[in-house]
């Protein structure tokens, strides 16, 4: 019993049938092949697999494949547009914002939303911002630089 | 080059999405594997009825203990550091008679999907008889304790002690003052934010298995495959580290599982993709610390330590993992001298089975722990000798002058200079301001402050082999590194190190780029892939740096010595009278007489102007085995706000002074030290991983397991002293392990410090609000 969905994922429109259960973040990891949003707690509670679905920063592994019918998605791959770095990918790079880079996908989504809604938060409107985004590398010292860093060159 | 922080070479493809960590990676005809776990913390298992999930949709094969010992692999999972005594009990990989930890792997289900594989591992039916718990480290020597193994009696794994007893017994009974502790070391989940996962890919007709896997150590995971668990031969397997996504220790070790998908592959002839899910990882991946400690500490009536006496409960969990026996003895004894001059000094540390996940070596590895008694004890003596904390420990430094220093616990320090990271950390939190702020407020009233120091010592880079072995060690614990030169002048060097986040890609070529004087563009690295890659021990233990970097320096100084042959023939020169500064080779007193670095190595593989009897190619190899471990250093200030009326405990402000020596990039130093402080304060005030008394892990989800977050977190204010290494190359020292050691104990110390007006002298970790609110009503606390 697949259900058909017509979804827009980095620009690109895609039509498939998906089982019911399908997760949003395994149709973008599985069906389309978009590894770079990554699952670390099935829950919603680490933050990694964040994308944004109608420009909003969503937990892709708490979502259905099948709500994402008729959204738009953007993930970590598409974020930059037609290649190139987008401001915050460039600031996590310039601030070493990331280590092992597991969660730094998410935590750039989550950020990419902070600075649509607040293109110029202070560094407690980061923090509060990305709480439910798990790092466990960097004490996330320097992500809160990174999204200040990208938010003072413009944000997104 | 060596010594900036340029940026990153790794993050281009991370912060797009690009990098393959093993979980991304897909072959065709894959499989997909779901491992069916005990949901009892102890049992005997009867039956296993694999027929329903066998007959689920998708399902290709369902395999129990029983496939695996009718198998010609080996089945187990070995140890690999023992100490006089150890019992090591045998640790299946698929449970047959007896599970001993919720998790324990009793089948695994092989099938079209992960979800299918999922599905069906629920119709597994296992016929389970309970047993009694047991998963306090100290309760679990208790006569009449439930038995987790029959031969270990009264769950005693090992009885282990380092120093002198009777000299410190005589310490303490001349001391003019005493203070003593019953400390808990609460145990922590090591939660990578990526779960273990393992692609096996099985070749059948060459008799080759290809592991991609979460590693952090893929030649040792080849080892330990060969010796126990596959039976295959060594140059048969090939482990890949893909993309790590963190380890912190919980990647060193060799699990069931790895081995249960490598035996679904090669029994099913296709590939095979496991990976754990989040409630998996908590429930698997070995845990940390979880120590209880009586500690002691004899003092002088000048307030100089004269002793201290430890007996520590180190709980192992339900068997023991791959390092696990080290960790509370030789990384943790070790190190109870701290940064102090203490003449006497007595450790006793009981390992005990329970019938939990099992533990063993998490960020720190025994040192965070050892800091925590030494810095508690140091303010409980501060408290009641009327000292300053900072006073208390600047009395007690090994100072300046007495190094190389001999402890009473075995290590020998080689460097260190104590005051100066005191001073600074002082000055850089403005100490003095705090103080004057806490006692403004212990007057008028607000929020209690508290400030918190921790001086510790790392001891990283454990070595030399010989001296490891001798403790019990199955390992040797040097590393490799392969430096290759290309006909073009570019280089390719191949370390047996194996990173996963710590930046290895950029710093390994800056000192190569730096010592050959070439553009850092001209320089890769290759590590992690045991087909590509020599011999090599891995990333851990604060050891890539010094004892990785310095082979790769081994290297790179035969490299020259090589090149400098080649160009004292070119130019007719004796060998001797050769010098090499900033890619050139040249006459010493005469450098118009020069050739550049790229005609040297191009001529290496022409081979037609040549020095005689010199073999051809440019490639050198250095398995470097240090003199000694590395010493860094150093010492954190936390402050700490407490709300009186909730026990709501704030983080406000945190000062880090570390000397790690010499420095490659600090930038990436700095990231170090940034994430092990947020692990630290992480381990003081929120985590924790608690058992019922069933055994049952109550904190197996994020919901439950408190991570730190960013908005409970400062920004970090930090600095450094320098102190090289004197006996490794580079003169550095490690950094992996450095915030997590230091900050558990500053916090602690923070928050009993803005408590002492209350009579509190202790509180265990975490420090939630409960136990504070509870301790400012009670006083002296839990």
């Amino acid at each position: 019993m697949a259900v058909q969905i017509r979804v827009t994922v980095n620009g690109s429109r895609h039509e498939k049938e998906v089982e019911p259960r399908q997760l949003l973040v395994h149709f973008l990891r599985e069906e389309l092949g978009l590894t770079g949003t990554n699952v670390g707690c099935e829950t919603s509670l680490c933050g990694a697999c964040t994308v944004l679905v109608d420009g909003r920063a969503v937990k892709s592994c708490t979502q259905l494949a099948v709500q994402a019918d008729g959204a738009v998605v953007t993930t970590i791959e598409g974020l930059a547009g037609n290649g190139g770095l987008h401001p915050l990918q460039q600031a996590f790079w310039d601030e070493h914002g990331l280590q092992c880079g597991f969660c730094t996908p998410g935590m750039i989504m989550a950020a990419a939303h902070l600075l649509a809604e607040n293109a110029h938060p202070d560094e407690g409107e980061i923090r509060e911002a990305l709480k439910g985004n798990v790092c466990r590398c960097t004490g996330y010292h320097n992500i809160v630089r990174a999204v200040a860093r990208a938010a003072e060159g413009g944000g997104s | 080059m060596i010594g900036s922080s340029i940026k990153r070479r790794e993050d281009p493809a991370l912060v797009t999405g690009k990098g393959k960590y093993t979980d991304d990676l897909a072959l065709p005809g894959m499989a997909h594997a779901a491992i069916v776990r005990s949901p009892y913390a102890h049992a005997t298992v009867g039956g296993v009825d694999v027929s329903a999930a066998a007959a689920a949709p998708g399902v290709a094969a369902v395999y129990t203990g029983a496939d695996v010992e009718a198998s010609d692999i080996g089945g187990v999972v070995p140890v690999g550091w023992l100490l006089p005594g150890i019992k090591t009990p045998a640790h299946p990989i698929l449970a047959t008679e007896r599970v001993r930890y919720v998790g324990d792997a009793v089948a695994v289900v092989v099938a079209e999907s992960a979800a299918a594989a999922a599905d069906a591992a629920e119709r597994v039916q296992v016929e389970y008889e309970p047993l009694p718990a047991v998963t306090d480290p100290r309760g679990a020597a208790d006569e009449g304790a439930p038995q987790v193994h029959d031969e270990a009696p009264g769950n005693v794994a090992f009885d282990w002690e380092l120093g002198d007893r009777a000299a410190t017994d005589a310490a303490f009974e001349g001391a003019a003052l005493t203070v003593k502790a019953d400390l808990r070391n609460n145990r922590l989940i090591p939660h990578a934010v990526e779960p273990r996962a393992c692609l096996a890919d099985w070749d059948g007709t060459r008799g080759e298995h290809t592991l991609r896997m979460t590693t952090q150590n893929p030649h040792l995971h080849r080892l330990l495959m060969t010796i126990a668990s596959l039976g295959l031969p060594e140059h048969k397997i090939r482990v890949i580290a893909p993309e790590v996504g963190g380890g912190f220790g919980s990647k060193i070790h060799h699990y069931p599982d790895e081995a249960i998908t490598a035996f679904c592959s090669m029994q099913l002839g296709r590939p095979v993709k496991w990976t754990a899910t989040r409630s998996e990882t908590n429930l698997t991946d070995a845990h940390g610390r979880d120590h209880r400690s009586l500690a002691e500490m004899a003092l002088d009536a000048e307030g100089r330590i004269v002793g201290v006496r430890v007996v520590t409960h180190a709980a192992m969990g339900a068997y023991l993992s791959t390092f696990a026996p080290a960790v509370p003895t030789y990384l943790y004894g070790t190190l109870l001298s701290g940064q102090y001059d203490i003449p006497a000094i007595w450790v006793r540390t009981v390992g005990t089975f329970t019938t939990t996940c099992p533990v063993d070596a998490y960020r720190g590895a025994g040192r965070p722990e050892a800091t925590y008694v030494i810095e508690r004890l140091i303010d409980l003596a501060a408290a009641e000798a009327g000292l300053d904390p900072a006073e208390m420990r600047r009395r007690n430094f090994i100072p300046a002058d007495a190094f190389p220093y001999q402890t009473q616990v075995a290590l020998a320090y080689d460097s260190g200079n104590y005051e100066p990271a005191l001073d600074r950390a002082l000055e850089l939190a403005d100490y003095a301001g705090l103080r004057r702020e806490q006692q403004r407020r212990r007057v008028e009233g607000g929020k209690l402050l508290g400030i918190g120091l921790s001086s510790y010592i790392e001891a990283c880079g454990i070595a030399p082999s010989a001296v490891v072995g001798s403790l019990g060690a199955q390992a040797g614990l040097w590393e490799s590194a392969k430096v290759r030169v290309h006909p073009s002048g570019s280089v390719t060097a191949y370390v047996g190190t194996s990173s996963h986040g710590q930046g290895h890609q950029t710093t390994f070529a800056q000192i190569v780029a730096d010592t050959l004087g070439i553009d850092i563009d001209q320089v890769d690295v290759i590590e992690g892939d045991t087909r590509e890659v020599q011999f090599g021990m891995g990333t851990y233990g604060s050891r890539s740096l010094a004892v990785g970097g310095s082979a790769l320096a081994r290297s790179l100084d035969k490299v020259i010595a090589k090149g400098k042959k080649i160009a004292a023939h070119l130019l007719e020169a004796a060998d001797e009278d050769m010098e090499f500064e900033d890619g050139s080779f040249f006459v010493r007193g005469a450098p118009s007489k020069a050739r550049a670095w790229g005609e040297v190595a191009l001529q290496a593989y022409l081979a037609h102007d040549y020095p005689e009897g010199l073999e051809p190619g440019l490639e050198e190899t250095s398995f470097y085995d240090p003199a000694n471990f590395t010493y860094p250093f150093g010492t954190h200030v936390a402050v700490v706000e407490i709300d009186p009326e909730t026990g709501e405990v704030e983080l406000v402000g945190y000062t880090a002074v570390d000397d790690c020596g010499n420095q490659i990039n600090p930038m990436i130093v700095a990231g170090q030290i940034h994430g092990g402080i947020a692990q630290g304060v992480g381990q003081a005030l929120w985590e924790n991983a608690v058992y019922d008394e069933n055994g049952q892990l109550l904190t197996a989800t994020l919901l439950d397991y408190a991570l730190p977050r960013a908005h409970k977190l400062v920004s970090y204010r930090l600095d450094h002293t320098v102190t090289p290494c004197p006996h490794n190359p580079l003169g550095v020292k490690g950094v992996g392990e450095a915030g997590t050691i230091a900050s558990p104990a500053a916090v602690a110390n923070a928050v009993v410090d803005a408590l002492r007006p209350y009579g509190v002298r202790h509180l265990d970790m975490p420090l939630t609000p409960e136990r504070i609110w509870r301790a400012l009503r009670n006083g002296e606390g839990s």
